[in-house]
């Protein structure tokens, strides 16, 4: 399998994930006016992961803002880690918000409750 | 024609204005009025988490003007694209005012009011309920957020999403959708 690196832009997020290491990363804003188009690829490879992940696969998500089109999105990517968990494999979620932004950690805590896998929330201190 | 535009700009454009626009809404106004109101922001005191959520509901509401607009006829043949929008962005008192025009078919709108005044009926965590509920259970178009980003807009701001309706003509109707967003965070209103 491939290795994803997309370079983030003003409306979408930096991507990174290693099918060796199994770390996958989202970091940045995502708020382009298509997600579907940005995240089919995204999707689609962790598809392709989950036929043989790696044991254990971490998720670092440190996401600015995103638009609600996005939501969703990140939400089929979510399903994806919620399955591999369910196939028995160790998936760990680490969900960054920075220091006072309840926005963020509120939009964690929601995904948490939807996907039912705990998350480890991060807060960057400056 | 533009006069009704006219009027209907003129009543948004109103108080402190950073942006006023007419025009044309695509992927790159929005962009580029994102990067100017960031500027704006630049060495400002506002935190940081309460410029974010700024720019949150800013795309949302740019974003709902670009994938929603029903432009009449007779207007795209005259002056204005087929996706046509006003909105402007001000300094209010307790912090800024989105306030965004588009034209909608009048069959919509009693759906577009039912919408409004039941979030605005919601609490807090009502809201969140609810927002959680339509991401999880609701299919989404290509468009967009299948109405999460009224739900949105209402949940970040804290504050009850204001709406008008101006008729147009027989099968128009002028949609004026306003949202406040306070500078100061403030306990979550219930």
């Amino acid at each position: 399998m491939e290795l994803i690196n997309i370079e983030g832009t003003p409306k979408t997020p930096t991507v990174n994930m290693n099918p060796e290491t199994g770390v996958v990363g989202i970091k940045g804003r995502s708020i382009p006016e298509n997600s579907v188009e940005f995240y089919k690829p995204i999707v689609d490879w962790l598809e392709e992961y989950s036929k043989s992940p790696q044991p254990k696969t971490v998720v670092n998500m440190q996401l600015e803002y995103f638009n609600t089109s996005s939501s969703k999105c990140i939400l089929d990517v979510f399903k994806k880690f919620e399955q591999l968990k369910k196939d028995n494999n160790e998936v760990v979620i680490n969900w960054y918000y920075e220091e006072d932004d309840e926005d963020m950690l509120e939009a964690g805590e929601d995904y948490e409750s939807i996907i039912k896998v705990p998350f480890k929330m991060i807060q960057i201190v400056d | 024609m533009s006069q009704f535009i006219d009027s209907c700009f003129e009543q948004m454009n109103q108080g402190e204005v950073i942006v006023a626009y007419k025009g044309e809404i695509n992927a790159e106004v929005i962009a580029d009025t994102l990067s100017l109101i960031e500027d704006k922001l630049v060495g400002t005191d506002i935190k940081n988490s309460i410029k974010k959520r700024l720019y949150n509901v800013l795309v949302e509401g740019l974003q709902n003007l670009y994938h929603h607009v029903d432009m009449p006829k007779e207007l795209i043949k005259a002056d204005w694209n087929s996706n046509f929008g006003i909105f402007t962005i001000s300094y209010t008192e307790d912090g800024f005012r989105i306030s965004t025009g588009n034209f909608v078919k009048n069959d919509k709108t009693p759906k577009i009011q039912e919408k409004i005044d039941n979030i605005n009926s919601l609490s807090s965590e009502e809201l969140k309920e609810f927002y959680k509920f339509v991401l999880n259970n609701q299919k989404f178009s290509k468009k967009g957020g299948g109405g999460l980003g009224l739900i949105d807009i209402a949940r970040k701001t804290r504050n009850k999403l204001e709406y008008n309706f101006i008729k147009y003509n027989s099968e128009y109707d002028f949609f004026n959708f306003t949202t406040n967003i306070n500078t100061e965070v403030t306990t979550s209103k219930t």
